[in-house]
């Protein structure tokens, strides 16, 4: 299979942090996360045009965390040609890491001013099931941020890949794993709190959560740990690891000719993937303040898949840009026309598979697109008026 | 109320005038009658079944008035106030005036259930079939004593058919199990050993407790009885179990067969399936709403009109699908795939501006309803029946479809190699067209289906899609027969598991199944040989 993808624009670049350009992208960007929004937020009064509402800020603290997701989405399917249908999953599974953490911060300060969670009391529960029990530690709840996706996802994916299974059936069987896990996670006796999941969150490491300074924290936490995931993609798509990687998209079986066990370099970049979403997953819970299993929803993993293709596939922006313009187009649409917003959801992936197989990023850059057609346009006609 | 009571008045005058045909009975005499209608519950009950036993119309008449509340007592004479206010005389039914200082008859509810097993038991002897097993099931239900004896045994003399004897004869056998005459225990328990109902396992179990049965040879007899029982009931219950397998079996048949044409024969992998089953249920419910406020009187008809209306409104989706969206698309299955889930978005809400995100209302026609009650403790539900015998015959269809006729014959060659069967002339576009309506047809009369045994709403399709490719994963691209296996038993395997583990584990136990099995053979339960394996 074929895909019909190119290479990246300018692939081979070898610089730190991708050249001049590169460096001053980044440090704008850290700029604006770490500095910008916390001033105009915190420090700029409320009425001045240059306030940031407490809303936008949450907002787009979401959308980051969600631009994590798309990006993980891309270097597995944008740059290695595997669409999964369970990045919810990850994402779901580091916000219950996450959560669970969070609703033992609760303490005895519930509904039933008892030490176990709520729902435990609910269910009369005594003492924690295994897969809770070292909920109370923060560093033990982190590692199983990382740990809980990643072991999933590296014993799946070392099954599925190892027996070959590719292109829509390895999509297919990621969305019944999806099926299967929220089925599991809307239980009650699993331990996942059922249909509510986690909420109502008072404190994180002891600290009240709500503050506005708390939250501020988590939004620069949560930018910085994007600008961190956006520099690995980029050296591992620059590095040969990402070579193999998009041969393996675009010719596996040239590429195993060669020599090359695809196996490895599959399930290292999909188990990386799925801890960046993990890892996504437990900044937003804090952010959001509620984790419940329709994360779980398959429907919930395909919109990851649509977030990247919307920005563009195969380049690194792409997954960022689509993040953002999807959610932001939600929120609006939420809010104004709700009953339009699956109409728009689903005009945007026909649409964007029938007539922008790169997304806006490509609409935007590259030989053929609008940009590079407006500026080859302003020149002739610069040209003529001479 | 009021209609209640006169339609029973109406039934025991029916029953009059069948007794009128019957041998002459004997009278119901003034002074049973009151002994009847007043006095304390057991001297009225011993009564009443005497008079019942005695197979006395007026007394069941006597019996329905008093469960009307329209009898009237005064001193030793009893009256009966009719629906239309005349009034009449219990024993002999000449119209009477009732005086001004006549009570009315109560009856606590240990009369009530007295009386209305009385009348049951005199329905017992009627000439009428289905109203002899109505009362017989009726009877069964009440809790019987030796004093419904004598009747049992007397419908028993009279009666012809075979499964209603059965029932009087278990029947009677519950009342003797605790007689005190040893022969006649040991006599029914033998009568009983021959049943499978859960409720005769509890009698005997009740028997062989504390304060049951003390003789050790009826004892052991009840035990030997009761594994017998039980036995028979276990079958029942594996028979039920592979019933349901069977019936969800089928109905993941229907859904997978559209899949397996478009996404086994054509390779398109189509999220919006889900959806166009969906809209074969909707189409179902507009023909039941016309069928209603047009020919309510041939209502009963609307499902078999809604399958041809199903069929040609979701092909026609299809149809349009396919030109508007798919057709760029062949040979890149993952954009379609993302494509057609937008695809299914934009059906779901279109689905929910015109009918509202409620779930809709589709009625099963009277046929349908109800079902046939194998086991006591098995019933097979007519609609679970037809949906299995449907699915056999689209099954049937498309096998012969696909198989038999020219369209097949250019499905299956534009499906093996395009470009060939477009030189030697196939209209390959034309094809792909019709084959996907075709399929998208299917998923209409799988719509047809589910809206019989389930709800039907904007996200009637989300639910049944993961387990339709699952289906067609297994059973193998390409492939009828690996779309039926695996349908099948997908289903049965699935309604196995969770009658041990639970619905959601055997969900998962089924998934873990399903990639364990892809290891062992990636390509399917039947997968294609030789060159067309490489397409």
């Amino acid at each position: 299979m074929s895909a019909v993808l190119p290479l990246p624009a300018g692939a081979p670049r070898g610089p730190f942090l991708g050249g001049m350009r590169g460096r001053v992208g980044v440090t704008v960007a850290l700029a604006v996360v770490a500095v910008v929004v916390p001033v105009a937020n915190l420090l700029v009064p409320a009425g001045s045009v240059f306030h940031l509402s407490d809303y936008a800020v949450q907002l787009v603290g979401k959308i980051m965390c969600y631009a994590i997701c798309a990006l993980a989405m891309d270097l597995i399917w944008g740059y290695t040609g595997i669409l999964s249908l369970g990045h919810g999953v990850f994402f779901a599974l580091g916000g219950y890491a996450m959560g669970m953490y969070l609703m033992r911060q609760i303490g005895a300060d519930g509904q039933y001013r008892l030490p176990m969670p709520d729902f435990m009391v609910f269910l009369n529960w005594k003492e924690f099931p295994w897969h809770w029990a070292l909920s109370d530690s923060f560093v033990a709840q982190m590692a199983l941020v990382v740990l809980a996706p990643g072991l999933l996802a590296f014993v799946f994916g070392y099954f599925a890949f190892r027996s070959r299974i590719k292109g829509v059936y390895f999509s297919i069987i990621t969305q019944a794993m999806t099926y299967a896990t929220m089925l599991l996670f809307f239980r009650n006796e699993t331990g996942f709190g059922g249909n509510n999941g986690f909420t109502d969150f008072k404190r994180i490491l002891g600290v009240p959560i709500a503050t506005p300074t708390m939250r501020m924290l988590l939004f620069v936490v949560t930018g910085c740990t994007l600008i961190a995931f956006f520099l690995l993609a980029r050296a591992i798509v620059e590095s040969k690891l990402g070579r193999i990687l998009m041969a393996i998209r675009d010719a596996e079986s040239r590429v195993m000719f060669t020599g090359y066990d695809p196996l490895r370099y599959k399930l290292a970049i999909w188990t990386l993937s799925a801890v960046m979403c993990g890892i996504a997953g437990a900044l937003y819970v804090p952010q959001v303040g509620i984790i419940n299993p329709s994360e779980m929803t398959p429907a919930a993993s395909i919109e990851i898949a649509i977030w990247t293709a919307v920005g563009g596939r195969a380049t690194l922006v792409g997954p960022i840009v689509g993040a953002f313009f999807v959610n932001g187009a939600k929120s609006w649409f939420t809010q104004a026309l709700p009953e339009a917003w699956l109409y728009v959801l689903g005009a945007m992936f026909i649409a964007v598979t029938l007539f922008l197989p790169q997304g806006i990023v490509g609409l935007v850059r590259g030989s053929d697109g609008v940009l590079a057609r407006l500026l080859r346009a302003t020149r002739r006609e610069a040209g003529s008026a001479r | 109320m009021r209609s209640l009571a006169s339609l029973g008045t109406a039934a025991c005058l029916a029953l009059l005038a069948l007794a009128a045909l019957a041998p002459p009975a004997r009278a119901l005499t003034p002074a049973q009658a009151t002994a009847i209608a007043s006095g304390d519950n057991d001297s009225r009950i011993a009564a009443l079944n005497a008079a019942v036993a005695s197979g006395d119309a007026r007394a069941a008449v006597l019996a329905q008035a008093l469960l009307d509340g329209a009898v009237k007592v005064r001193g030793d004479d009893v009256y009966l106030v009719g629906a239309d206010g005349r009034v009449v005389d219990a024993a002999s039914g000449a119209a009477v005036t009732v005086p001004d200082d006549a009570d009315d008859a109560t009856s606590n509810n240990r009369m009530r259930g007295a009386l209305e097993a009385a009348l049951a038991g005199a329905r017992l002897v009627s000439s009428d079939v289905a109203v002899r097993r109505a009362a017989i099931a009726e009877l069964a239900k009440s809790p019987l004593d030796e004093s419904q004896l004598a009747l049992v045994e007397k419908a028993l003399a009279a009666e012809t058919d075979g499964a209603l004897r059965s029932g009087l004869e278990r029947m009677r056998a519950t009342i003797l199990v605790t007689s005190s005459d040893r022969t006649k225990r040991l006599a029914a328990v033998a009568e009983l050993a021959r049943s499978s109902r859960s409720a005769v396992a509890g009698l005997l179990q009740e028997r062989l407790g504390d304060g049951g049965e003390s003789d050790a040879e009826v004892r052991a007899a009840l035990q030997q009885a009761l594994g017998a029982v039980r036995g028979r009931l276990a079958w029942g219950e594996r028979l039920a179990v592979f019933f349901t397998g069977i019936s969800l079996g089928s109905v993941l048949l229907l859904v997978a067969l559209g899949l397996a044409i478009t996404y086994g024969l054509m390779g398109v992998i189509n999220m919006a399936h889900g959806e166009l089953m969906m809209i074969g249920a909707y189409t179902t419910y507009v023909v039941q709403n016309v069928f209603r406020s047009v020919w309510p009187g041939a209502f009963d008809a609307y499902v078999i009109a809604a399958i041809p209306a199903a069929f040609l409104v979701s092909a026609a989706v299809g149809a349009l699908l396919e030109r508007g969206v798919i057709r760029f698309l062949y040979g890149r299955p993952l954009e379609t795939l993302l494509a057609t889930w937008g695809i299914s978005l934009v059906l779901q809400q279109a689905v929910r501006s015109i009918f509202g995100a409620q779930n809709v209302a589709v009625e099963n026609p009277s046929w349908l309803s109800g079902g046939v009650e194998v086991m006591s403790n098995v019933v097979l539900p007519f609609n679970r029946i037809a949906i299995i015998a449907f699915a056999a015959i689209v099954l049937a269809a498309v096998a012969v479809l696909i198989a038999r006729t020219r369209f097949g014959l250019f499905v299956r060659g534009v499906t093996q190699n395009r470009r060939m069967a477009s030189c030697v002339g196939v209209d390959t576009r034309k094809v792909d067209l019709l084959a996907f309506s075709f399929g998208a047809g299917i998923a209409g009369l799988g719509g047809v289906a589910l809206s019989q045994i389930g709800n039907v709403g904007p996200d009637l399709g989300q639910g049944y899609i993961v387990d339709s490719f699952l289906v067609v994963v297994v059973g193998g691209v390409g492939q009828l027969a690996g779309t039926v296996a695996a349908g099948l038993g997908l289903g049965v395997l699935n309604k196995l598991l969770e009658g041990v583990a639970g619905a959601v584990l055997a969900k998962i136990a089924v998934l873990v199944l399903i990639v364990v099995f892809i290891q062992k053979k990636p390509s399917g339960l039947f997968a294609l040989k030789g060159r067309s394996a490489e397409a």
